[in-house]
């Protein structure tokens, strides 16, 4: 199923939220430029930074994959990593 | 447009709130039991809870003409508690033929731990015993990925469970393809800041097609939206989708899903109108 809308079009309606977005987090970053102490090393500047480079990408998932920045790796052997048993 | 929420915690809602979504075209709902904000001490603070969820809630939305089932468990966070786990999970058959009690739910996973997996199988169990459908919690933020990938992995593990009578819920766009997949039905929550939004989960709609995917809007104590699936609705007006398919999603679709469990008496509001008044 695709849209309804064309390119165009969302991006008329959705042009003054994106701009609105965009400017929100350069406000967070030059607060946190402003604000005293260090945040240099806190892996969730990589994770931002990496989330604003998929940004520039053309693949169709981006949402996607900056969930999956954010996330938790899964391993398949998680139940004998943590010792669970299927059966109860 | 009629409407049922698959997902609303209406113990923490006024009763204006019933009324509210009773006049934005709520004619059904179904309550999971969840946490209440602070972790509870005793097997008796769960059995009025589940009082409350299948008496006083049913005759409070009934006023409203809202029909209200409901879901019972231990949840997730609490769930590391395994020995009172096991205490709730012994008293739940006590509730199970109740009118508006659905299945068990929501169970699931909160920090992906080993105790939260283990009480996550022997509510699998409960529900398998006992032909129970099932409603399923999926962590948040960083932890959500993991989480459903581990639920995934237990509910396939079991071939004695029908994967159509499971709901799993929470999805965005990195689980619900996982969810889907695994021929599940899939669950989207639309809350303003951790899940989804209702432009969202528009979006995984348009990718993924309606089928065994549902709106909810998950209603609780945090910062949440009641009204958020009317949200939802007026947001896939605005793109252009047809009523037939907004209506399959917010209203048919849910119908389908509960209708596998015994307890769904459900009356569609329009044949309530035509029924004959008494006396």
């Amino acid at each position: 199923m695709q849209t309804k809308l064309t390119a165009p079009a969302v991006l008329d309606r959705e042009f003054l939220e994106m701009r609105a977005k965009v400017l929100q987090l350069a406000a967070s970053f030059d607060r946190l430029d402003r604000a005293e102490g260090a945040v240099e090393g806190d892996s969730r500047l990589t994770q931002l930074a990496q989330a604003i480079q998929l940004l520039q990408s053309e693949r169709p998932d981006k949402a996607e994959e900056v969930q999956m920045i954010f996330s938790r790796a899964f391993s398949p052997n998680w139940r004998d990593e943590l010792g669970v048993d299927q059966h109860v | 447009m009629y409407y049922f929420d698959p997902h609303i915690h209406m113990v923490s809602r006024t009763t204006d709130d019933y009324e509210t979504l009773a006049k934005m075209g709520c004619v059904g709902m179904s309550e999971p039991a969840f946490w209440a904000g602070f972790d509870r001490g005793s097997v008796e603070s769960f059995r009025d809870y589940f009082r409350q969820l299948t008496d006083f809630e049913m005759k409070r939305a009934a006023q409203y003409g809202i029909q209200h089932y409901t879901w019972l468990c231990i949840n997730a966070k609490e769930a590391e508690n395994v020995e009172l786990s096991r205490e709730i999970i012994a008293m739940i058959p006590e509730f199970l033929d109740l009118p508006n009690v659905l299945g068990i739910g929501e169970i699931g996973l909160n920090k992906n731990t080993r105790n939260e997996s283990v009480i996550f199988l022997e509510h699998m169990e409960l529900a398998i015993t006992h032909q129970q459908q099932i409603l399923i919690h999926t962590p948040h933020l960083e932890d959500k990925y993991q989480g459903t990938r581990m639920i995934l992995d237990m509910l396939c593990g079991d071939a004695r469970l029908d994967r159509s009578r499971v709901l799993v819920d929470h999805v965005e766009e990195h689980t619900v393809r996982h969810v889907l997949d695994a021929g599940f039905w899939a669950g989207m929550t639309l809350y303003p800041v951790s899940k989804c939004t209702p432009a969202r989960a528009a979006d995984m709609i348009e990718m993924y097609g309606p089928d065994r995917l549902l709106v909810n809007s998950a209603g609780d104590w945090g910062p949440s939206k009641p009204t958020a699936v009317p949200d939802f609705v007026l947001e896939m007006r605005r793109r252009g989708h047809a009523e037939s398919l907004i209506r399959k999603i917010v209203y048919e679709n849910p119908l389908t899903f509960f209708r596998q469990s015994q307890n769904f008496q459900f009356t569609p509001p329009d044949v309530l109108a035509e029924s004959p008044v008494e006396g």
